[in-house]
């Protein structure tokens, strides 16, 4: 089964407007998982993480229904057919 | 209104505004936002090169910072999908904000200078496009001990020498002013005779909270430097600093800016204390020398003058280059002020807009 990460409407600009990104590759955690986006859709995961590869501090992804902020972070394992949501923190001024 | 030749760039928490009017500079016309709910700290316009390119660095909260540009006024925006400005891996450093934008000299039609934070100076050798740190100063021996201020640890001021292209100057809060003179691959830091109020040792080889350091590039050697406590003139490129805080109401402020044509002359407009950063006596004014520092005079007409709890940042003050220049001047309450008569007399151009982080100008050259 395919891994799905599901995008905020401010980023599907990124991604030729998909609301949706499935992977077809087998990824063991969330960082993986984010590297096959950005094998295909780059500038969309240089707004997710930093240039050193770390999550940015206003953004949150859950696995599930659970946010990896509780897991393991980007290190959070993924199982097959599982959704990965990706969204801009409560936030602002 | 005839024909735009005059821009006011204006950045703010919650996007960017461009104001056009014409030679004259009494009507103007507000176009904007662009980036709505972005904020703009940085705002560039490049005429070199046959260019009429606007830079923007622009910064979302959520999805981190990166620098567009337009080559039609802001009708359309383009730029590299992919964050321009990148750190290296082997720095651990992240980019947080594009601070200041500023095309090279004459001579070097397509290099544009970044100055970000985490404190960093990026050149682009291609207008813009794409970007490379300056090594000097990514691995500067000094960044262990330098200290983020209130605005984080950024680099927020560039002066090039118009004259030498191996020499040039930046300031970083807290850090202070630093000078090369080989072209990038050393920096020697430039503040004898800069105060530090908030450490022991007031007077520092380096760590003074420089907020931002003007000159004219006829006379480049003569800077003139806002610090956090303490307004200074450099008359050798930084070696030594005096005090010329004579007849200002407080010597704490930010926004510091030349004369476009004098370059003994000098706008800043003072904030009371670092503990109530409020213009003194709830009081909108600039204060101008044209002595370089020797004395320094009020502008006020049009200004209010009862109840203006009004505070202006480190780039919020700019000049045009008409034969008369004009002055303009955001505060963080969105109020943009602008003068056509060299600060004598002022007018309020746009009273509502989001608290204002940079205000710039440029002259359109003739099509």
């Amino acid at each position: 089964m395919a891994v799905s990460v599901v995008l905020p409407r401010a980023l599907t600009p990124y991604a030729f407007g998909l609301g949706a990104v499935q992977l077809d590759g087998s990824c063991a955690t969330v960082r993986e998982a984010l590297g096959q986006v950005a094998e295909r859709w780059p500038a969309l995961i240089d707004r997710v993480l930093t240039e050193q590869g770390e999550l940015r501090r206003h953004v949150n992804i859950f696995v599930g229904d659970e946010s990896i902020a509780f897991l393991d972070g980007l290190s959070t394992a993924v199982d097959d057919g599982v959704t990965i949501t990706i969204v801009p923190a409560v936030s602002g001024g | 209104m005839a024909t735009p030749s005059t821009l006011v760039l204006v950045g703010t928490t919650k996007g960017a505004f461009i104001l056009s009017s014409d030679d004259a500079r009494e009507e103007w016309t507000v176009d904007g936002p662009h980036f709505p709910g972005e904020a703009v700290y940085a705002m560039a316009f490049d005429q070199r090169a046959g260019r009429s390119r606007l830079l923007v660095g622009v910064h979302s909260n959520h999805w981190g910072a990166t620098i567009r540009f337009s080559d039609d006024l802001g009708r359309s925006w383009s730029g590299p999908e992919r964050q321009a400005i990148r750190f290296p891996e082997s720095s651990g450093l992240s980019l947080a904000q594009v601070w200041q934008i500023l095309p090279g000299r004459a001579e070097e039609p397509d290099v544009v200078w970044a100055g970000v934070e985490p404190a960093a100076l990026f050149r682009s050798e291609d207008g813009g496009e794409t970007w490379a740190p300056v090594q000097g100063l990514l691995e500067h021996p000094h960044r262990p001990r330098w200290m983020p201020g209130g605005g984080g640890l950024c680099l927020h001021t560039i002066v090039l020498d118009p004259a030498n292209l191996d020499r040039m100057a930046i300031a970083i809060s807290t850090a202070g002013f630093y000078r090369t003179d080989d072209g990038g691959a050393t920096w020697r830091p430039r503040n004898a005779g800069v105060r530090a109020v908030f450490l022991p040792d007031k007077y520092p080889e380096f760590g003074q909270c420089v907020h931002k350091v003007t000159h004219h590039r006829s006379r480049p050697e003569r800077l003139f430097l806002q610090n956090h406590w303490g307004l200074y003139r450099s008359d050798d490129w930084g070696d030594s600093w005096q005090d010329v805080a004579n007849g200002v109401p407080s010597d704490f402020g930010f926004a510091i800016q030349a004369h476009p044509h004098d370059p003994d002359t000098v706008y800043v407009i003072p904030i009371q204390s670092d503990e109530f950063r409020v213009v003194p006596g709830a009081q909108l004014r600039v204060y101008r020398t044209r002595d370089a520092g020797a004395t320094w005079g009020a502008l006020d007409d049009g200004l209010p003058q009862e109840q203006a709890f009004e505070s202006v940042l480190r780039d919020g003050l700019a000049v045009d280059t008409h034969a008369r220049a004009g002055v303009y001047f955001g505060t963080r309450s969105g109020k943009l002020y602008g003068s056509n008569d060299d600060g004598e007399s002022w007018t309020t151009l746009a009273d509502a807009l989001p608290p204002i982080c940079c205000v710039k100008t440029a002259v359109l050259a003739p099509s």
